[in-house]
């Protein structure tokens, strides 16, 4: 008979690669979150070299989302995992891509500023650098609830994105009142507004980071409100 | 559960003398499901599979406490023949056992013994329980060679084949696969998953990969308790335990 197992848990060589998948997932992380606020500094200080920087970014981002599901799709293969070593990798996964889609739309932000830069301001940027902050904010947490495994944390973050949405939806109006107003305005009252919405998409890749921590955290989706969706469709079929 | 209860222990203890091997062991297996038990070696999983068509009766000395439902019916109750029950939960094992018989002989031997079938319809049932197993193809043109002659992939499906002969309601696998080789043990996996349109299946593994695969549910035992039961593919993505976690992520120091 075997020796009774105790509390103690076994060191794995498994979890080396773990931690090293957890590290290339910090490190893409970074890399995104700085492309982000390099973007909006460019536009907020009228600065190029600072979109230029996002640029260069560009390719270690997505060089990292390759390495990242190379290595989730190696371990899945060698390793067969379950549970919550399962629930890590295949969050990797997803965390992977929208971290991808995040250092996208900075080169996006960054575009726009560049083209933005060759004219004069047509405002002084209010609600876009608080939209910026909320997003970065948002991204930020998004990783330190991954890396802590903080479920409360990331609630918290996808809690937040009503608020950038609104804010969204504040900066078009206001725009859209320039474009009215002056049509002269509108080539680059329609880069501000690309900016927004650049920035909603940012909130957006946060906050299903935040779910795929969630995720990861307590095996359990919250996805899309889809407790809700599943009981009103378990109502229905009731019904019928 | 989505399905009715077709074995349902009660506060199921079971001792080795004075060893204790079972402990409250409360766990209900689904009618036409496949429930596998997973755990650490001496966990007592054998031993909980034994005790549901009795095997361990034939070990001196061990004692069973609570109940055993067959079907809302006590199988340790003096009212039930032991000989019925194993008909009716029949049992195939870690290593092969044929009878040292004809191919033929190994299934149509529980139902000659059992009672006086004409043997037309002996032929009838053998030929269809080597079907359900799987192995018809393989077997109908040398149904008079000794049993001895197959592959250890055959001679398993020959004992399955056995088993369904006698026309059980549960079949009960004690690692039926450990002294297979891969393409032997995808064979029976994919008869397990398959049987269970007719039967009741409870298998003991310690391929963890195999529990996940065949089994609906899943109950992960450690020293002679059930520390976890739940759907299968529950245990295998958010196991509620700690102790079902450390196991199955292979953890355990």
């Amino acid at each position: 008979m075997d020796e009774p197992a105790e509390e103690k848990t076994m060191e794995r060589q498994f979890d080396a690669e773990l931690s090293a998948l957890n590290e290339k997932l910090l490190h893409m992380a970074r890399l995104a979150e700085e492309s982000v606020a390099l973007a909006v500094r460019s536009l907020k200080e009228r600065e190029e070299a600072l979109a230029q920087e996002v640029f260069k970014r560009e390719g270690n981002v997505n060089l990292l989302e390759i390495e990242i599901d190379e290595l989730c799709m190696r371990l899945l293969a060698l390793r067969q995992p379950v549970a919550s070593d399962l629930r890590f990798i295949t969050s990797a996964m997803k965390i992977g891509s929208n971290l991808e889609r995040v250092g996208d739309l900075a080169v996006n932000i960054a575009e726009v500023s560049v083209e933005l830069l060759k004219q004069p301001p047509l405002k002084p940027l209010i609600d876009i650098p608080r939209m910026a902050s909320l997003a970065q904010g948002m991204v930020k947490d998004a990783l330190n609830a991954f890396v802590n495994r903080d479920e409360k944390l990331a609630r918290s973050v996808c809690e937040r994105d009503d608020e950038v949405d609104s804010l969204n939806d504040q900066v078009f109006r206001e725009l859209l009142t320039y474009m009215m107003n002056d049509p002269a305005t509108i080539n680059r009252a329609v880069g501000l507004i690309l900016i927004g919405r650049h920035l909603e998409r940012i909130a957006d890749h946060a906050t299903n980071i935040g779910e795929d921590v969630i995720y990861l955290v307590i095996g359990k989706t919250i996805k899309h409100h889809i407790e809700e969706i599943r009981r009103e469709a378990a109502a229905k079929a009731g019904k019928r | 559960m989505d399905t009715q209860p077709k074995i349902e222990t009660k506060n199921l203890n079971f001792f080795y003398g004075s060893k204790q091997a079972l402990r409250n062991i409360n766990l209900v297996c689904a009618d036409r499901r496949v429930t596998a038990i997973i755990g650490p070696s001496g966990c007592g999983k054998s031993t909980f599979i034994r005790t549901l068509n009795r095997m361990n009766d034939v070990i001196a000395g061990t004692r069973t406490e609570g109940e055993i439902l067959l079907d809302g019916i006590n199988i340790n109750s003096t009212a039930v023949d032991v000989v019925e029950l194993r008909k009716n939960v029949g049992m195939v094992f870690q290593k092969p056992n044929p009878f040292p018989k004809s191919i033929f002989d190994n299934v149509a031997y529980g139902l000659r013994i059992n009672n006086g079938k004409k043997r037309a319809q002996i032929e009838e049932i053998v030929e269809k329980s080597f079907v359900e197993a799987a192995l018809w193809d393989e077997v109908k043109d040398r149904l008079r060679e000794n049993a001895f002659a197959l592959s250890g992939g055959q001679q398993q499906r020959l004992c399955i084949a056995r088993a369904l002969a006698v026309d059980p309601e549960v079949i009960l696998f004690d690692e039926p696969c450990s002294a297979l080789d891969p393409i032997a043990t995808a064979k029976i996996e994919d008869l397990i998953m398959k049987m269970k349109k007719d039967y009741t299946v409870v298998i003991v593994t310690h391929n963890m990969q195999q529990a996940a695969r065949v089994s609906d549910f899943t109950a992960f035992m450690m020293l002679g308790d059930l520390i976890e039961f739940d759907k299968t593919e529950r245990i295998f993505t958010n196991p509620a335990n700690k102790l079902t976690e450390d196991y199955i992520t292979g953890r355990f120091g």
